[in-house]
């Protein structure tokens, strides 16, 4: 019964979403503000029902209901309660309903916090969010349904995906969807914007926090999946150019030039065209993950949903809505006057620098990663895009991008010159000396770590540079109380920035470890860097869903035991395939690794073992800049800057 | 030991486990370090978007010991390349080499980057151009603009 709830509350989200997306835009066009406001209760109920229908099937995969097939297929009774309730996004079915959800939340938001907007904005706006909500619910219903039943039901479900079975899936898939679905309401905004034909500065600030929100998201969902990948796939590695995780990324390059873009176009009405182009084009990017993920087009890891008929669906809605948006754009993209002027070296020429040098490494991760694809469709010939030509297309972009960070933030409106940035010299001697003392200490390493620690080093202290300069411009005299009074806006830019660095110096950090691949004997110990790892113990053990069996090591460092490590492999219930469970110890910002191999006659194994040192930066980096996303949200700006809202508030004082 | 452990430890053991196995290495470090530059570079033909370096797979075992075979025999680089293409086609390698086949793949960021730019910078000009170019000022603007500069400063 509940399960049949679910699947009606859906049924009717996606007549909902038809009447969402013709009436309130008929209301916009029309200039009838009824009609447009019908917009907003729509939005909310639709939200509603999406949430009956996912709390529906949440139900059933809590109580293991096994009459329904999607439950059968990706659950297990015995399975730990995280994966019964996170299982539920572990499959394609599953997946496209939290899609569908977080569409939804985003509309209600919208209907929610925008009641200063003009009615035809906000009906518009949320009409286009109608269509896509509607495109998807039909999709889920008519070609990947979670409420299907079985009869008769089987007695046990077939059990997760192993792999999946971590606390990253219940973390990763959300946050990921809360990114790229999220940037559907910014291209929302803009096709409003255009439909209405008001491109203005009001738009950029009216955008910003959504788009702000969304980066946060996909920044964190992003590094979140790659510190998994770490942990959970036995080799340390952290980032694979996969075409999934490149379907991620590609949003997230073009999201970041379009946070930098709409302030030029908030501040000076410039880049107007630009920026709408780049709400476009970073959801039509969203909408090609999608693709790309859902419809099995790429074979790769995550992708587990073969099926033509879902591809060509989705296929279908991604021509409609990028060819549709582009169209619309082409059509009003002339009609918009060209802002406030400036000169090549400024603030706003820095900002276009970010954006070209983003847009081009977006526009490689795009090539790459469909090429082969395009190439087999087209010619038969099949070709592999690997790692190498990601890193040989992506680091001599990201370079010059990186270097110009520090220089771009001091750089004035509209004319500005060099000699703010002279200052500068020093943090790029710092980072000069870190990388010789590092190439002292490490007697050598690789030229390119040791430039990438130098790189990571000065936009770190770039961007602290940059909050010291700007507190000490009233004299040295409390210089820390005009510090804390910066405003969050100008904190937000370092820390974000200092994330970028952060994470280079990670990044630069992983040419430096030591990795051991070894056979040792019961008692038997291996050097590892400045550690020893001794075998002290074989053992099997059982969880609630696998068998296990832990090999166990004692580290030591020169003078004391520091910690027991037991890597494992477990086969879980039903599956062949054993999974390897890696077992780490945190020194500082650095970890020890040991993944476990083969295991010969109960006594000798197999092993792999890594010092990684500073690897926690890679992910503590993004943290970093999702945090100054979030301090750069909570600005006054944008907290403040509602009139109506604050007007309302005055006339209503019993509120 | 109980029967099922013992299965367990059975199963465990003939399943391959780690990417790399210590018995696979060459004994000559120098080699060694260099099938693993050339495994990174290598597809796991099987397995989905890994190098045979990172692959668990039996086949990835195989293409690393072929690897280290040839490496041993004495090939250079380019003549094990070479073998794998001619043995699995392109699809081997995962750094794609440069043809006619690849040519828009490896010229177009390159291409972008120029265009970008080169649009850019005739955005500038042509701004430029506009401003000076824009507006000479009108009759009643001359008149305005020379009465404020005939006044006499005032401090």
């Amino acid at each position: 019964m509940i399960v049949e709830t679910g699947h009606f509350a859906l049924a009717l989200a996606l007549a909902l979403a038809l009447f969402q997306a013709v009436v309130p835009l008929w209301g916009a066009l029309r200039g009838d503000g009824m009609l447009a406001r019908t917009a907003q209760p729509a939005a909310l109920a639709q939200f509603a029902l999406v949430t009956i229908a996912f709390l529906a099937l949440t139900q059933a995969y809590l109580a293991s209901d096994f009459s329904v097939r999607n439950v059968v297929e990706n659950s297990h009774s015995l399975k730990p309660v995280l994966y019964k309730w996170s299982g539920l996004w572990g499959n394609h079915e599953g997946s496209m309903l939290l899609w569908v959800l977080i569409l939804a939340l985003f509309g209600a938001g919208v209907a929610l916090l925008s009641r200063r907007l003009a009615d035809d904005m906000v009906g518009a706006t949320l009409a286009v969010q109608g269509m896509i909500a509607a495109a998807f619910l039909a999709f889920l219903l008519f070609t990947s349904n979670p409420f299907l039943r079985l009869d008769p039901a089987p007695i046990e479900g077939r059990g997760l995906n192993p792999v999946l079975q971590d606390p990253g899936l219940a973390i990763h898939p959300p946050l990921l969807y809360l990114g790229y679905v999220g940037f559907s309401i910014v291209f929302s905004f803009a096709a409003a914007a255009l439909l209405l034909g008001r491109v203005d500065a009001a738009f950029a600030r009216l955008v910003r926090p959504w788009t702000l929100a969304a980066w946060i998201a996909l920044t964190l969902g992003i590094a979140m999946g790659s510190y998994w990948a770490y942990y959970e796939l036995g080799w340390g590695g952290y980032w694979f150019w996969d075409p999934v995780e490149n379907a991620s990324l590609m949003p997230w390059l073009t999201g970041t030039a379009l946070l930098h873009s709409a302030i030029v176009m908030e501040k000076r009405e410039a880049l107007k065209t630009w920026t709408i182009l780049l709400a476009v084009i970073t959801f039509s990017l969203s909408l090609l993950g999608t693709f790309l993920v859902r419809s099995g087009v790429l074979t790769s890891v995550h992708a587990f949903a073969v099926d033509p008929e879902r591809g060509l669906f989705i296929l279908v809605i991604l021509v409609a809505f990028i060819g549709g948006s582009f169209v619309l754009y082409a059509l009003r993209a002339g009609a918009m006057e060209g802002g406030g002027l400036f000169a090549p070296l400024s603030r706003e020429g820095a900002l276009v620098f970010n954006n070209l040098f983003l847009s081009v490494t977006a526009l490689a991760v795009f090539v790459g990663t469909l090429y082969p694809l395009l190439l087999e469709a087209l010619t038969g010939a099949k070709i592999s895009v690997g790692p190498p030509f990601f890193n040989a297309a992506a680091v001599p972009l990201m370079v010059p991008l990186f270097l110009m960070i520090p220089i771009g933030q001091k750089l004035a409106w509209k004319r500005g010159t060099l000699a703010p940035s002279l200052r500068l010299w020093w943090c790029a001697a710092a980072g000069l000396a870190l990388a010789a003392l590092i190439a002292y200490a490490e007697r050598g390493g690789p030229v390119l770590a040791l430039l990438g620690a130098a790189l990571g080093a000065y936009l770190v202290l770039g961007a602290l540079d940059d909050l010291v300069e700007r507190a000490a411009r009233g004299g040295r005299a409390r210089i820390l109380g005009r510090l804390a009074g910066l405003p969050r806006s100008v904190v937000a830019m370092a820390l974000a920035h200092a994330g970028a660095g952060l994470m280079v110096l990670g990044i630069a950090a992983t040419a430096f470890e030591t990795e051991r691949i070894a056979s040792l004997r019961l008692g038997e110990r291996i050097a590892l860097g400045a550690y020893t790892l001794t075998l002290e113990g074989i053992a099997p053990y059982t969880g609630p869903n696998y068998s296990a069996l832990a090999a166990r090591f004692a580290l030591h460092d020169a003078t004391s035991r520091l910690a027991e490590l037991a890597p494992a492999k477990r086969v879980y219930l039903g599956r062949e395939m054993p999974t390897s469970e890696v077992a780490r110890y945190r020194h500082g910002l650095g970890e020890v690794y040991v993944a476990l191999g083969e295991v010969h006659e109960g006594s000798r194994v197999d092993i792999r073992a890594y010092d990684k040192p500073f690897v926690l930066l890679i992910w503590l980096g993004p943290v970093l800049m999702a945090f100054g996303g979030l301090l750069s949200l909570s600005d006054r700006r944008l907290r403040i800057g509602i009139p109506a809202r604050a007007r309302g508030l005055a006339t209503n004082p019993a509120e | 030991m109980r029967p099922f452990t013992a299965l367990f430890l059975l199963v465990m053991a003939i399943l391959p486990g780690l990417a790399v196995q210590p018995g696979e290495r060459l004994a000559d470090p120098a080699q060694e370090a260099r099938a693993r530059r050339l495994s990174l570079e290598l597809r796991c033909l099987v397995c989905q978007n890994q190098s045979i370096d990172d692959s668990d797979a039996v086949l990835a075992a195989d293409l690393r010991r072929l690897v280290r075979e040839r490496i041993a025999a004495g090939d250079s680089d380019r003549q094990i390349r070479d073998f794998l293409v001619a043995r699995y086609g392109e699809f081997v390698l995962l750094n794609p080499p440069f043809s006619e086949r690849t040519l828009l793949l490896w010229s177009l960021p390159a291409l972008a980057l120029l265009a970008g730019a080169g649009a850019v910078w005739t955005l500038f000009r042509r701004r430029r151009a506009a401003t000076l170019a824009a507006a000479p000022l009108s009759a009643e603007e001359e008149a305005a603009l020379r009465r404020l500069l005939d006044t006499p400063r005032q401090d």
